[in-house]
């Protein structure tokens, strides 16, 4: 059994998903936080504000992406200040870009930018390790994405309302969580639009079950109000 | 080699060359020196009115416990207290030095000190050491923005929690927080699971052991509970006491006052405004 190392380098192991329909995007990502096998975070919240507008999903190792998404919130901020509106996400996305391309070497982040302007309306934007940057209508990553491509190649489609989208990344999240022991925990969902931000929330068991899977129990509460066993008898 | 580059100023910035040194010392085979650990079992709790956190005593070198009550819950504020685990030395430092700085931005601002603006500082200290400094910190305190509980791990990642166990005997705690936490405690109840918790470390992790210290922050109140339980008394002593034999012998004791020794000569003029 290795020993486990509980003050080790956090990573994310972490589905993140982010897809526009028509009118905005909806963002969403699992919780878990794993240092090696152990779970250092069940609940935690990977999509993260970068100004009122634009989130990111962020994945890969939990410091590096806390420590950029911070600096990109604070260049925003700024931006927004000097320009004297609302930030665009393109430039949002190109911020988070510039940080992960040129200091490839020492940050090892995947993110998904996301959000609402007024000049293009719902944008997605990933930025995977490297420090690339692709527009795209929908963007998955994190180690649980590699069992959704097949699935979004089927399902995806073109101006969807915000009920689809959003059922579809709960689903889609719940699925990877299925299949990849690095994701788990509950789902998180932001959606943005010209209206604003929701947040939302999908505790594990209300999620829907898939091939083998076996509902949630409460072992603990079983055990303790079941009745004692009969003493036994030679 | 050519002179051809102009000598540049040291761009600034940790330089972690040494760090590469000792990994290739260590492929080499050459164990390093065994440096103090806070073996550890850390644990904070938010309850109704505010923060608990809790702490065992037992600090290793390697294998010896070389201290069986040390504090390992270390000042931050008075309203911010943080628990410390991992490197004694980087723990220590790492906290004394945030609190100086918030004590700083306390004299600027003249305000409360807030629980996240001393995560900020810890954290990006520790990311800037990029894990060398090992240090992983349960931090807890309440401000005029409510009770708050985090976690900052050596890497620099913080996770903001309702409950969180760091350090070697953090599984067993977590065990105990998992089955028993639940929102809304009171003080008593929040006591006795915080102490449940790093007992449950204590006794089943090999780094944590000897005594149990708890802190209770709450708005403008803070308790700080040291040696809060002692689960781990010395049984048995010896009535008749240890005799060691073949002391120093005093021969002669001869006691020169120093005051005899200096000469104070005045000289100069008085001071003046």
């Amino acid at each position: 059994m290795e020993s486990l190392d509980v003050d080790g380098p956090h990573s994310m192991g972490t589905t993140i998903i982010g897809v526009t329909y028509d009118g905005g995007v909806v963002l969403g990502a699992d919780s878990r936080t794993s240092t090696g096998v152990y779970v250092a975070n069940r609940a935690s919240d990977k999509i993260t504000q970068l100004t009122d507008n634009v989130y990111v999903c962020r994945s890969g190792s939990a410091a590096d992406s806390q420590i950029l998404s911070d600096y990109v919130r604070y260049f925003l901020h700024q931006h927004t200040i000097q320009l004297g509106q609302p930030a665009t996400v393109k430039v949002a996305a190109n911020l988070v870009r510039l940080l992960a391309y040129n200091n490839k070497n020492m940050l090892q982040t995947g993110l998904i930018v996301g959000g609402w302007d007024k000049y293009e309306g719902g944008k997605i934007y990933g930025v995977p390790l490297g420090g690339t940057i692709l527009e795209q209508p929908f963007a998955i990553g994190g180690s649980g994405s590699s069992y959704l491509y097949g699935f979004f190649d089927q399902v995806w489609k073109e101006g969807m309302t915000k009920e689809e989208a959003e059922s579809l990344v709960v689903k889609a999240v719940s699925l990877a969580i299925a299949r990849d022991g690095a994701s788990g925990g509950v789902v998180r969902t932001v959606v943005i639009n010209a209206d604003g931000v929701t947040r939302n929330f999908y505790p594990g068991d209300t999620l829907p079950l898939w091939h083998e899977e076996i509902p949630a129990q409460n072992s603990l509460l079983d055990i303790l109000s079941a009745p004692s066993p009969e003493p036994m008898s030679m | 080699m050519s002179k051809a580059a102009v000598d540049l100023p040291p761009k600034g910035g940790f330089s972690f060359d040494l760090c590469k040194r000792n990994d290739m010392l260590a492929k080499k085979g050459l164990t390093g020196p065994s440096f103090r650990k806070t073996g550890t079992t850390i644990v904070g709790l938010i309850f109704q009115d505010g923060v608990i956190l809790g702490a065992d005593t037992r600090a290793t070198e390697g294998p010896i416990v070389c201290d069986k009550n040390c504090e390992k819950i270390h000042y931050m504020a008075p309203n911010i207290y943080c628990c410390g685990a991992g490197t004694a030395a980087d723990t220590e430092a790492v906290t004394d030095m945030v609190s100086s700085q918030l004590q700083l931005h306390r004299y600027h601002t003249g305000r409360e000190s807030r629980v996240i603006t001393a995560l900020t500082l810890l954290k990006k200290h520790l990311f800037s050491y990029q894990g060398y400094v090992s240090a992983a910190l349960v931090l807890g305190g309440v401000d005029c923005t409510g009770p708050h509980l985090h976690t900052i791990y050596p890497h620099g990642s913080t996770d903001t929690l309702p409950f969180a166990t760091m350090g070697s005997g953090s599984l067993a705690a977590m065990a105990m927080f998992e089955s028993k936490y639940k929102e809304g405690l009171s003080r008593d109840e929040g006591i006795q699971l915080v102490v449940e918790a790093i007992c449950s470390g204590i006794f089943n992790d090999l780094g944590s052991g000897s005594n149990v210290d708890v802190c209770v922050i709450t708005k403008g109140h803070k308790e700080y509970l040291r040696n809060h339980l002692l689960p781990n008394p010395r049984t048995y002593i010896n009535e008749k006491g240890y005799s060691f034999p073949k002391k120093t012998e005093v021969l002669m004791t001869k006691i020169t006052p120093l005051k005899e020794r200096v000469e104070i000569i005045e000289t100069g003029d008085a001071m003046e405004e």
